[in-house]
């Protein structure tokens, strides 16, 4: 039975298909490895007595034409699951049961899989290593006390541990990407419109995006074909012609030409970072591509211009946290006091930080000066892309300035912290799709991931070049178990 | 630019998020350094250009208007801290 877990999505539905493995003996293994391992702290909400009954349901009449036939998969706790407890990783939403379904889930449980559970994030998907979630920290399963990323840490976690075979995020500014560079997992965030944010707990809507998360591009690309559809219920929802990813993949990207952007050549950049960029561009070639210098002349405004523009979105999102229509209130001598006093004990200290400069760069007289200034820079971030996919099909960067860091260690400067998603934020700012793939080990064995970013709507392009990277990369992650006594 | 405390006190209002000195002083500090990170926005002329108001350029669609979720009170009350079965229920609001 140990062995199930260490297989692919991929493998484990060929396995179901043919009969190899039942939808009860994956999922028995799952939880069972999830049982074993508690102190990741990956779950918010386990549901496992109501997983092995699906998959005994789903063993009794299987329906092998599906995508996902009686997959076991564990999800970011951002997606509303009805009648499961969904938390968004705070306080204010501890008690909060849904009573509908995300349309992301919604499309997953159709293609046959079943809900393991809630994966731990940082409260409101606001953080970069999962610290700031009501339910505490994460644990990487790549070494003790070393953050998982975030916001979507406890999927990274839950997904590289093997606890789930796959997982979904949300990506913000970076929250699927990040941690999956941390992790040496696969995160891709597609193109904003591509896939539909009905019942996904709301930070920022201009810049929100659920995506898989995987142990490789192929299950990545699976899962991305199931979750993306157009849904009438997301007005910002896009009607396009949606691949199918998985079966249309290819390693062949011959002629494909890989732009190399300089600014994202940073100060202070570690250099690992800068060698494993170098083995990247090299490995682009021998794939026979071309890499191609370019430009993004607007990079370095781009998380200035986040730092305004989500939290300018969530102080709006977030002030129907208000104790009256749904989850935690506080008592109050009166209404207004009930709000002040329900709000305070209810959200963090970052997402109060993030309430606070939305309130204050929305506010009468900061507008101009912060918010649209913003919202002017974001359309120089936009055009920077729309001219160098003039020349080139892809652009390939880090995903991330540094490896996963300790617990701890950036919790009291949050400039430091945000200083993680200096190359993700300017993909969502520009509503781009982006993977990160595990591309190599820092010195201290922990894994590094390079970022492919792509035009809008062309997923299939970045996962076709992450796929054929993938093979010559090689990855290996060095998961030795130690959490498990 | 500067964040001070009575600024802090004023956002607070806004925000509908009780703030002690204590608390008041931690933040005007974390803000300051946030707005000081933000400030390099000014180095950027914009004056000609507009602002970005979708990265989708689509617009948006029509649909009829009609009423898909039909009694459906008791979803909608079922999460609610405080309520008497039939509306939602908050501090007394007139003397």
């Amino acid at each position: 039975m140990s062995d199930i877990t260490k297989q692919s999505l991929t493998e484990l539905v060929e396995n179901i298909k043919n009969k190899n493995l039942s939808s009860t003996d994956v999922t028995k293994a799952f939880i069972d490895r999830s049982e074993k391992s508690k102190e990741l702290n990956a779950y918010v909400t386990e549901d496992f007595t109501s997983a092995l009954d699906k998959a005994k349901k789903f063993d009794q009449k299987p329906n092998l034409d599906l995508k996902l036939p009686g997959i076991p998969m564990a999800v970011k706790d951002l997606f509303c699951t009805k009648d499961v407890k969904t938390t968004a990783g705070s306080k204010i939403l501890n008690n909060f049961v849904p009573t509908y379904e995300s349309t992301v889930t919604e499309n997953i449980w159709k293609e046959g899989a079943i809900l393991l559970g809630k994966l731990n994030c940082d409260e409101f998907a606001m953080g970069s290593s999962n610290e700031t979630s009501f339910f505490g920290n994460v644990q990487n399963p790549i070494d003790k006390d070393l953050v998982p990323g975030g916001s979507s840490g406890g999927s990274a976690s839950a997904v590289a541990g093997q606890l789930t075979p796959i997982t979904i995020g949300t990506d913000t500014g970076g929250s699927i990407r990040q941690p999956a560079s941390f992790t040496g997992t696969v995160g891709l965030k597609p193109t904003y419109g591509s896939c539909s944010r009905y019942g996904i707990v709301a930070f920022a809507s201009s810049l929100d995006q659920a995506g898989p998360m995987a142990q490789n591009v192929k299950d990545c690309a699976l899962l991305q074909e199931v979750i993306s559809t157009y849904d009438p219920k997301d007005s910002t929802s896009i009607d396009f012609k949606r691949n199918q990813y998985s079966k249309e993949l290819t390693n062949n990207i011959k002629g494909k030409k890989i732009g190399i952007p300089k600014e994202y050549r940073v100060d202070g950049m570690p250099k690992e970072i800068e060698d494993l960029w170098q083995k990247g561009i090299q490995y682009i070639k021998d794939c026979g591509a071309q890499t191609i210098d370019i430009s993004l002349p607007h990079t370095s405004y781009a998380l200035p211009t986040y730092y305004i523009v989500a939290p300018a979105e969530a102080s709006s999102n977030l002030a129907r946290y208000d104790g009256v229509k749904y989850g935690f209130r506080a008592e109050g001598e009166n209404l207004i006091d009930m709000y002040e006093k329900t709000r305070s004990e209810g959200f963090g200290a970052e997402v109060q930080r993030r309430i606070m400069i939305g309130t204050y760069v929305l506010s009468s007289g900061y507008y101009d000066a912060y918010y649209l200034k913003a919202q002017k820079v974001r359309k120089l971030i936009k055009n920077d892309f729309d001219e160098a996919y003039k020349n080139v099909d892809a652009i390939l960067t880090p995903s991330t300035p540094s490896s996963a860091f300790k617990i701890g260690e950036k919790t009291n400067d949050p400039v430091s912290m945000y200083l993680n998603d200096i190359f993700t934020v300017p993909v969502n700012l520009a509503g781009l799709p982006g993977i990160s793939i595990p591309a190599g080990h820092d010195s201290k064995g922990y894994p590094l991931g390079l970022q492919i970013i792509g035009k809008a709507f062309d997923e299939q392009n970045i996962l076709n070049i992450a796929f054929a990277m993938e093979e010559k990369i090689n990855f290996k992650n060095k998961i030795t178990d130690w959490w498990i006594k | 630019m500067s964040i001070d405390l009575k600024t802090i006190k004023h956002i607070s209002k806004l925000s509908r998020i009780s703030v002690d000195e204590k608390k008041a002083e931690k933040l005007a500090g974390d803000l300051n350094s946030i707005f000081e990170f933000i400030e390099k926005l000014n180095e950027l002329k914009t004056d000609n250009v507009g602002p970005l108001t979708s990265v989708a350029e689509t617009t948006l669609k029509l649909r009829p208007d009609e009423v898909k979720s039909k009694n459906i009170r008791e979803q909608i009350i079922k999460n609610s801290p405080q309520d008497n079965e039939d509306y939602f229920v908050v501090p007394k609001v007139i003397e």
